[in-house]
């Protein structure tokens, strides 16, 4: 399958692009289901958004090249990827509402629904058997069976009993066969869990602040955490101790200071824990935050390059690489976990918007929208390795969070 | 006749002052982006939160539909100075009045420019 998709023989990214999808069509058209693919593993491969032309290009960070590009699936520009459980298949969530399910090895789509008009994102659940979708519009939570994409359940995330629903952010899988989200318009979080079966049982927490804009879960799943943009802090949900509902943390951040416009909201997905210090991105502000998950308590400010977008840990844990929002977001800089010092920084391109490691970190992958490029780095050395073409690229996703919590 | 020019020069000059105004504005003009970067930035950064379709996200839908009970004037400033309580920041600091004219036109009339 490597073969059709030579990155040396790409020189225009539009041009053999077109090329490559009239292949992959007609490989589309002779592949059945029983189509055989050829024997590999996925362990090294990664999916990638294209997000202007919804596409998905598979990525084979062995021989760093693009093996596939899947097309048909919607409105990309905000998109995100889960992977199932066997690390074959992968779920596309689009801004669209659409949920599509695609087999990475044969490039196909699999399954295809239009659950919702606007969406956000979605998660699969600790046992591989549900996948849910983040809606905007119609506001709330859908769950759908992995296999089919039949509807499992509806969570709508209604205000007050009326007609009016929130959006929702910030959706995890977490253990138990949980899934954990918030509520932009009216500052809560929901536990949906499905340990029972499909009818879940959903407890509501309120009052947990102002617009949360995204959250994350710790990779042990224990700490639901949500960041909040219409005040300063976060909050945070014990996920082993849930009777004492969520604490307010950071809540003293920027109290006093006027912040800077947001131009784009901070992604808190792929939250950086090196030891036991995270480190977030500040709203609104040139900074990441250091916080120590003992405590809770902020234990540094680290002046950046501009607002930070995704700050993500090298899989080491020695450092953490931060990217940055409109205007600044040619840049990307690297922070020593140990000193909090800037111990490197690139200039890939024009609209840097999503890093992503390899499982061991020997390499890093950035998506440079407007260079139509896809920067494979050493990370160590901060030398290229591949450069490939793919029209706008935006998240990368990497097959090994078929197997971590909260990815 | 030569004089009479002089006289037009300084009167360019002085009107091309004052239109530029404060050194952040003349230097936004410097830079002044062209209609497809333009473009690009509503498609791309705009669409981040209301779609690249302009179907909404976070942020509101932008077709022009949702759009006809504004004018713009009433679009370019929502856009410079933003919307307080809402996501949508000012963007002043790294868009020109004339750009952000340009953009609430585009969205206007559905991407024609």
């Amino acid at each position: 399958m490597s073969r059709f998709f030579p990155a040396k023989t790409r020189r225009s990214p539009f041009r053999p692009l077109a090329t490559l999808i009239a292949i992959g069509a007609a490989i589309a058209l002779n592949a059945c289901a029983s189509s055989p693919v050829a024997l590999r593993g996925t362990a090294d491969l990664a999916t990638v958004i294209a997000r202007a032309s919804g596409e998905v290009a598979i990525l084979d960070t062995s021989n760093k090249q693009f093996t596939g590009i899947i097309g048909g699936l919607g409105d990309l520009s905000h998109a995100s990827i889960v992977y199932a459980r066997d690390g074959r298949f992968a779920f596309v969530f689009g801004r669209d509402g659409g949920l599509t399910k695609i087999d990475i090895l044969s490039h196909e789509i699999v399954a295809r629904t239009l659950q919702a008009g606007n969406s956000i994102g979605g998660a699969i659940s600790q046992d591989g058997k549900l996948v849910a979708v983040a809606n905007y519009e119609p506001g709330g939570v859908r769950v759908f069976d992995t296999e089919t994409l039949e509807l499992v359940a509806d969570i709508p995330t209604t205000i007050d009993g009326g007609p009016d629903r929130s959006k929702v952010i910030g959706l995890v899988d977490a253990p138990g066969n949980r899934f954990v989200f918030s509520l932009w318009d009216t500052g809560e979080i929901w536990i949906a869990d499905f340990s029972a079966g499909n009818t879940p049982s959903v407890t509501r927490y309120q009052n947990i602040g102002i617009q949360p804009y995204d959250a994350l879960i710790t990779p042990d799943g224990r700490y639901y955490i949500a960041g909040l943009f219409g005040e300063d802090g976060m909050a945070l949900l014990d996920l082993w101790h849930l009777q004492s509902g969520p604490q307010r943390i950071l809540d003293h951040y920027g109290k006093g200071e006027e912040r800077l416009p947001v131009y784009k909201m901070p992604h808190l997905e792929g939250w950086a824990i090196a030891g036991k210090r995270a480190f977030v991105p500040a709203v609104g502000r040139h900074e990441v935050l250091v916080i120590d998950t003992e405590t809770w308590q902020e234990v540094g400010r680290i002046p950046v390059h501009g607002q930070p977008v995704f700050v993500m840990a090298h899989p080491d844990g020695r450092h953490v690489w931060v990217n940055f929002s409109v205007p600044d977001y040619d840049t990307v800089q690297i922070i020593d976990t140990q000193t909090l010092a800037i111990d490197g920084e690139l200039k890939p391109g024009t609209g840097v918007l999503h890093m992503e490691f390899s499982p061991r970190g020997d390499q890093v992958w950035l998506s440079v929208r407007d260079d139509n490029k896809v920067v494979g780095y050493d990370p160590y050395t901060l030398k290229p390795i591949a450069e490939l073409p793919l029209p706008s690229p935006s998240g990368i996703f990497m097959s090994d969070r078929a197997g971590r919590i909260g990815l | 006749m030569r004089k009479l020019h002089k006289t037009i020069g300084t009167l360019v000059a002085g009107w091309t002052f004052l239109v530029a105004g404060p050194a952040v504005a003349s230097e936004l003009q410097e830079h002044a982006r062209t209609p497809s970067a333009l473009e690009q930035m509503v498609r791309q950064d705009c669409g981040s939160c209301h779609g690249l379709t302009f179907k909404g996200g976070l942020g509101s839908p932008l077709l022009p539909e949702n759009l006809e009970n504004y004018s713009v004037e009433d679009l370019s400033s929502i856009i410079l100075d933003g919307l307080p309580g809402t996501a949508m920041p000012p963007w002043r600091a790294i868009i020109s009045e004339s750009e952000a004219a340009w953009m609430a036109r585009y969205l206007k009339t559905g991407g024609s420019k």
